[in-house]
């Protein structure tokens, strides 16, 4: 049973092995926003650090190390949603779901297909920023394992929450898998702090477990301690909006199957 | 055991009632054809066969299992195929088949492609991306994948559409020998009635979500005396009441 369930699994992730290992442009596309974001950033950074002597070193960390983790949660995000278009681009999803193939197991292959992707286009961020800008990502300790896992898991949820909206709403909401979690970089105090918002947005800003992680990084990089209140409200948010994505999904995946969006969409 | 039970089944959407309160059985190793015209609701009885979607009413069972509880068990079993829903186009056919080989756990999945390769005759085809083949070629490895897990419930969407009659006629003897070798029951939506006369041992004809007519290709020629299907199909297709009442 186990074993059966791990080899569906692997099918997918298989299918989409198989979809990248013969197409650069789709690699390419992988590496490509993350280096592009981390020039640009690193660039600005280093201009301003060159300037002001005193806060510059540190606000390049605090910039730099904010590009390269919030790269998680988008690359995260966007490598399982469109991990889905893939199925509906290419009119497949009609097979697919009349194997055995569990919608778990969907998901599961969704999220381990998303980690080979987030790798193939964060490690190159990574070595760039190392190269060009001298600043070591692995600097942040094993708090960054803390971080990584954390945004990680938020863009699985936030991806389980647009599938459940293409489910609803067809390919009309496709564009959501690239502005929705961009939408939500004001608020998740990636490069400032939750205290520079108005007062009236702190509150959405906290209710995001990446605005903790980033408060938690600022934290290491300032003071060079673990900000575990951070870390904690974090991982509590995370399990509370993966369920809420799990519920979601579940719930609008049973209504396209009685609605008949299954046979449709992409159509 | 009948491999296929439905009763009652319906699905309405909105104020459509795509099927209307249909009953069949589909006895093991049978194959069984699905007629009628557009709109008359085959691909919505085979989509609630396959799970897809969700009866309005009624239930289904299939290969003993409850399709409402416990479709995931009677999915494994059986396969499906239309020319309508497609492969990845950017895999080869290679790796789509391998894909369906794992999502159905099928055992020696290599030696299983290689069987489907020569009898389909799409050897030379295994590393060419399924996107760039003929609708003939599409077709061909389509029914492969829907063989790939030796199924013992086979449900084919009109599966020689735009085909030439060579190829159709490939298609329709592979699936005889399947059927013959295996045992298994194949139910086969279709329009085209020389095909339903060559494999179907019954046939059900369906009109607005209603079956209007059922029995063998010789019962149903004798009640409406005609030679063949296709008239049998018309005389049914433009009546306006008298064959709905058959039921």
């Amino acid at each position: 049973m186990i074993r059966a369930s791990l080899r569906r699994i692997w099918g997918l992730i298989y299918r989409h092995v198989a979809l990248y290992r013969t197409s650069w442009p789709r690699v390419l596309e992988l590496a490509y926003w993350p280096t592009l974001q981390l020039c640009i950033w690193g660039f600005t950074a280093s201009f301003f650090g060159a300037r002001i002597a005193s806060t510059g070193a540190v606000a390049f960390g605090l910039l730099v190390g904010g590009v390269l983790l919030w790269e998680v949660a988008l690359r995260s995000q966007m490598g399982m949603t469109l991990g889905f278009l893939e199925e509906i681009w290419s009119r497949n999803l009609g097979h697919v779901f009349v194997s055995p193939l569990r919608p778990w197991e969907l998901v599961a292959a969704l999220v381990a297909s998303s980690i080979v992707k987030l790798l193939i286009g964060f490690v190159p961020a990574v070595l760039l920023a190392w190269l060009l800008y001298a600043f070591n990502i692995f600097s942040l300790g094993w708090p960054l394992a803390l971080f990584g896992a954390n945004l990680l898991v938020m863009g699985w949820w936030v991806s389980l929450g647009i599938i459940a909206l293409i489910l609803r709403h067809g390919s009309g909401a496709e564009s959501l898998a690239w502005s929705l979690l961009f939408g939500l970089t004001p608020f998740s105090a990636v490069f400032y702090p939750v205290s520079v918002l108005p007062a009236a947005v702190r509150p959405i800003a906290l209710a995001l477990p990446s605005s903790h992680v980033f408060e938690g990084m600022r934290q290491v990089l300032l003071h060079g301690t673990v900000a575990w209140g951070h870390m904690a409200w974090a991982a509590g948010l995370n399990a509370a909006w993966l369920l809420a994505g799990i519920l979601l999904f579940t719930w609008q995946f049973h209504r396209a199957r009685v609605r008949g969006a299954l046979i449709a969409i992409g159509e | 055991m009948d491999t296929i039970r439905v009763s009652a089944l319906s699905k309405r959407y909105g104020e459509t009632l795509a099927v209307d309160g249909i009953d069949f059985a589909v006895p093991r190793g049978a194959t069984v054809g699905l007629l009628g015209g557009n709109g008359a609701g085959k691909t919505t009885t085979i989509a609630m066969l396959l799970g897809l979607l969700v009866p309005s009413a009624g239930s289904i069972r299939v290969l003993g299992h409850d399709m409402a509880r416990d479709r995931f068990a009677a999915l494994a079993r059986m396969n499906f195929s239309s020319p309508y829903v497609a492969l990845p186009q950017r895999l080869t056919v290679l790796e789509n088949l391998r894909v369906y080989g794992h999502l159905y756990d099928v055992r020696d999945a290599a030696r299983r492609i290689a069987e489907l390769a020569e009898e389909l005759e799409f050897g030379g085809l295994l590393h060419r991306k399924a996107g760039q083949l003929s609708a003939g070629q599409r077709t061909r490895v389509a029914l492969a994948k829907a063989l790939i897990n030796r199924p013992e419930l086979l449900l084919l969407d009109e599966p020689t559409a735009s085909l030439d009659p060579d190829t159709g006629d490939l298609l329709r003897g592979v699936l005889e020998r399947f059927r013959a070798a295996s045992g298994a029951t194949i139910l086969l939506a279709s329009h085209n009635m020389a095909e339903v006369e060559r494999l179907c041992s019954f046939v059900l004809m369906m009109k607005r979500g209603r079956i209007v007519d059922r029995g063998t290709p010789d019962e149903l020629l004798h009640r409406y005396g005609r030679d063949d299907l296709e008239d049998v199909f018309l005389d049914i297709a433009r009546s306006r009441g008298a064959a709905e009442a058959v039921r």
